[in-house]
């Protein structure tokens, strides 16, 4: 049987966990709606030529960001089972989760809202906007493009699959060792961590690449680097980093691997094996990742607050340094994380104190775009909304950030819901919220209507609110000497903090709710919502020249560049729309290739998880083959011609 | 118990409208019972109150801005095209760099003096630490998921508690069986992890008397929320009776292997006649019968390599 199923059995599946049961069941019955749904109205065909073998960014960049808000659900549902659990656990009751299940969804729960939310929301908004903003018609590598967002999907898929085959990690989400080694964790929790990352990686370092190629390469003429707009900026930056820094997650996660499949001893406490490597590695990789998060929330931000303000952003160059200065520093502070590892003074204060030097930059920033607003005439639409509040939240999250890297400030706080308070500060108050700000921003640009403006205040208020009584209260308890990660409690004196905690949960879960209704009151208003005339914002940048939804072409002509403000400058200018002297666009052709590639490497994901040796080979064979096949499409264009152009343009 | 120092803290607090709602209730970051630990909590109060210099500002600005021009006010002057000015961007770099290098400057100083491998020179603020007065040495072992503590002076060793006499400064060293933990003690001094194979150090001193909890500060698998143990500050008097007080027998290496098992919330054992050699066997991961010690192996090697 082993040789056929590997580790799979019949007890894999948890009949015996009646919340998951449950789940399962509801997953299931809409899931079967929704594949009932799709075969009823014939949709198949259309998904598939249309979207899932799409290699144009704009419908790539949608894709990612469908992803993230279907996990954010899984992430969020995470979430507010463990505040109810640790409101619940006090008084010798014990929750209403074991061990066995509620480790595994704080550990969930965190990789999710990383790797599952909030990177597939940053890069689908920077696979939609970059080339738009930079006057190309599509990224450098369009098929990598789709290749990569199906390889993300099959990572996020196979997380969901722990769920219901199997377990997932019960290590926290960055499985430090020797907890994650086979001899204390010898489930396939940890192996659905590594291989689902692994996946998911490969993804995210390809889409890296190929935004920093496509930034590098294939700007419009005359825009100079220091004539990019903001986002654009900010999100060289992050893919830079991107590149630079996944690697070392997957040479990290390799090394683990090998510990956990051959037997190798290099984060193990035998043997000469050091699991203070594996800290340090990670978190090489780790300090990274939450800049690659923030920066494209903070060039959202610039766009928004420029935008909105009706005014130039105030110092571009000192905001493109801010941005470049970060970047560098970036690699410099990881070990903050862990000044509790007992590292000399002077190492301790020489990370405490880069880390604080990122603050200067970053308060920059801040200023910066306070100084966009004065004087401005500031439009209180939802994507400004979201800023200001980011802008107030934001500053508290950094300073409790500043003050966590004063090492003997650390000793005290390190592990403690003052940590946790302080990470989700920055990043609910900073990525969250500037993801929201960009959604709807770009939302009117992506579909030709806006987002119903009264749902998306009631989901603004609900979050902020909400996010300030789920997370004040675990500030508090930090101080009061509450570590995370705890499933009951013995001090009954705790317990009023946790349970305003769940409160903020509650609205955060009405704030998602609104959100959903604002996607579907939108959808039903969107005759009255509808934006004809490309740029409903009084936009800056070159994303708004075009028309809503841009044609699959991006720009009949590519535009010439004089300025930061690029459409500013062009509407200053009396800039005409040219009607005539059209010539066939040359553009990429939809493949299957990358989607299949990605339900190969899921397939091998899942054999290498349970141990199941042929299928993992024979996925492998079939990785090669599929991709050698590919090499051979020598079709990979298509021609758009000057008529088809001509009618496009005249429709609009 | 700690009320009257609470009050005269209070010109601490006042200037933090956050930390005095804390008074309220029992925060023991904000108002621990020993010396260092009130140390390091100065130290975030300091750099909170630094950091709020310019915070504030900012937050009362940003309020200000977005009220002052908003759109429906057209009274308030537009300038659609002013985006820079040398002044300003000096200052906003400026701002936030002097504030870093006073915190930089507190940060290099706190962080060498409270470096937790430092031997303490002093036992309370104005009061060295007397002549005569030895540290009292506890070897910190993390088990799963239990913590044992051994006083090598007094060839004792407890299960889930810790006694230290007040006023007499604490030298610990710390390591542990299996996966990593964080030993943290909030009313004693911050947290340092414990990691098997890996020895850490942690000094403190306990001011006050009284019963507190110490417990693992990183999780480290299924029994960890129970990884807690009574921490008490004694008299010497109290001390000494406590020490007399073991009764759960010998901790021999059987007695240990059989105690490092995955066990979950286990009651207080004291035991005496501890075997003197267990810690550096615990460390050097040789407790086991037939097991070759970390350090010889290493000298092994070391040696090994020396003769080519």
């Amino acid at each position: 049987m082993s040789t056929v199923f590997g580790k799979l059995s019949f007890d894999a599946l948890p009949f015996h966990e009646p919340i998951l049961v449950a789940t399962f069941v509801a997953v299931a019955i809409g899931g079967l709606a929704v594949f009932a749904a799709v075969t009823r109205y014939r949709l198949w065909g259309y998904l598939w030529r249309e979207w899932f073998t799409s290699i144009d960014h704009k419908k790539i960049g949608i894709m990612y960001t469908v992803l993230g808000l279907v996990m954010l659900l899984r992430g969020f549902a995470d979430a507010i089972m463990m505040r109810l659990q640790q409101a619940m656990a006090f008084n010798g009751s014990e929750g209403y989760l074991p061990a066995h299940h509620y480790d595994q969804v704080f550990t969930a729960h965190g990789v999710i809202m990383i790797f599952f939310v909030a990177m597939p929301l940053v890069t689908g908004l920077m696979n939609y906007v970059v080339p738009l903003q930079i006057g190309a018609r599509d990224v450098a590598f369009p098929f990598l493009n789709n290749f990569s967002l199906w390889m993300t999907v099959s990572g996020a898929l196979l997380v969901m699959t722990s769920l219901f085959v199997g377990e997932f990690a019960r290590t926290g989400w960055l499985a430090y060792p020797p907890l994650s080694e086979l001899q204390f964790s010898p489930d396939v929790g940890v192996d659905y961590y590594i291989w689902s990352l692994q996946i998911a990686g490969v993804g995210t370092l390809l889409s890296g690449v190929n935004l920093l190629a496509t930034i590098i390469k294939m700007r419009a003429p005359g825009m100079t680097l220091m004539k990019m707009p903001v986002f654009t900026w900010t999100a060289l930056c992050t893919n830079v980093l991107i590149v630079a820094s996944f690697p070392v997650l997957t040479a990290v996660l390799a090394l683990l691997s090998l510990d956990r499949y051959v037997g190798t001893n290099f984060f193990t406490n035998e043997l000469g094996g050091n699991p203070m490597m594996y800290v340090n590695l990670i978190w090489i990789w780790g300090h990274p990742e939450v800049y690659i998060l923030i920066l494209p929330a903070f060039g959202i931000f610039s766009e928004v607050a420029s935008t909105f303000s009706g005014k130039r952003l105030f110092g571009y160059s000192s905001m493109v340094y801010a941005t470049v200065v970060i970047t560098i520093l970036s690699y410099l502070v990881w070990l903050h994380h862990f000044f509790t590892m007992g590292s000399g003074a002077s190492v301790n204060s020489f990370f405490g104190i880069t880390t604080m030097i990122i603050s200067i930059p970053t308060g920059a920033k801040i200023f910066n775009w306070l100084f966009t607003m004065y004087r401005g005439r500031i439009r209180f639409e939802l994507p400004m909304m979201w800023t200001v509040a980011f802008m107030l939240t934001f500053v508290i999250g950094g300073m409790t950030g500043v003050l966590l890297a004063v090492p003997p400030a650390d000793f005290v706080l390190h592990n403690s819901l003052f940590l946790v308070a302080h990470f989700h500060n920055v990043i609910i108050g900073g990525v969250l919220f500037g993801l929201f700000a960009g959604i709807n921003y770009w939302f009117p640009k992506a579909f030709g209507f806006r987002l119903d403006p009264f749902w998306g205040k009631v989901s603004f208020w609900f979050w902020v609110v909400g996010f300030w009584f789920a997370f004040a209260p675990l500030y508090v308890l930090g101080l009061m000497g509450v570590t995370r990660r705890l499933r009951y409690f013995d001090d009954p004196s705790l317990q009023i903090w946790f349970v305003i905690a769940a409160f903020g949960a509650v609205l955060i879960a009405l704030g998602i709710g609104a959100f959903l209704v604002q996607v579907y009151v939108t959808i039903r208003r969107r005759k009255a919502l509808a934006d004809p005339t490309g740029d409903p914002w009084e936009g800056r940048t070159l994303e708004w020249s075009t028309s809503s939804p841009p044609p699959e072409y991006n720009f009949a002509f590519t535009p010439i560049i004089h300025d930061s403000d690029a459409w500013w400058d062009m509407k200053q200018r009396g800039y005409r729309r040219p009607t005539s002297g059209f010539k066939p666009i040359l553009m990429p052709r939809n493949t299957g290739a990358g989607f299949i590639l990605a339900a190969l490497s899921t397939v091998l994901g899942f054999a290498l998880i349970w141990h199941i040796w042929w299928l993992a080979a024979s996925s492998v064979v079939a990785l090669l083959v599929v991709a050698i096949h590919h090499t051979f499409n020598y079709e990979r264009e298509f021609r758009i011609s000057a008529e088809h152009v001509r009618t496009v343009e005249a429709a609009r | 118990m700690r009320s009257a120092r609470s009050i005269r803290r209070v010109r601490h607090y006042a200037l933090l409208p956050l930390f005095l709602a804390l008074c309220a209730c029992n925060s023991v970051v904000l108002d621990p019972a020993g010396d260092v630990a009130r140390q390091q909590r100065d130290l975030l109060i300091h750099s909170t109150v630094l950091m709020l210099f310019i915070i504030v500002p900012v937050m009362a600005l940003t309020v200000l801005f977005a009220w002052r021009y908003r759109h429906a006010n057209k009274k308030a002057r537009y300038e659609p095209d002013w985006h820079h000015s040398t002044r300003l961007e000096l200052v906003i770099w400026a701002a936030p760099l002097l504030i870093i290098i006073c915190l930089g400057a507190l940060t290099w100083l706190g962080t060498h003096l409270l470096d937790p491998y430092r031997p303490l020179d002093r036992i309370a603020p104005g009061k060295p630490v007397p002549h005569e007065t030895r540290p009292l040495e506890v070897n910190v072992i993390a088990l799963d998921w239990k913590w044992l503590f051994i006083y090598p002076e007094y060839g004792l060793a407890t299960v889930n508690e810790l006694a230290v006499p007040v006023n007499r400064p604490i030298s610990m060293r710390i390591t542990a069986s299996s996966v990593m933990n964080s030993l943290y003690i909030p009313h004693l001094a911050g947290q340092v992890y414990a990691m098997a194979g890996m020895e850490t150090r942690l000094h403190g001193v306990l001011n006050e008397p009284g019963v507190s909890q110490g417990f693992s500060a990183n999780y480290s698998g299924a029994g960890f929320s129970g990884m807690r143990f009574t921490f008490r500050g004694l008299s010497d008097a109290e001390f000494a009776q406590w020490v007399q007080n073991a009764h759960d027998g010998e901790l021999t290496r059987e007695r240990y292997l059989e105690l490092a098992k995955p066990s979950e919330n286990e009651p207080v054992r004291h035991f005496t006649r501890v075997d003197s050699t267990l810690y550096q066997a615990v460390l050097n991961r040789c407790v086991e019968p037939g097991t070759m010690c970390m350090d010889h192996m290493m000298a092994h090697e070391t040696m090994g390599h020396g003769t080519k």
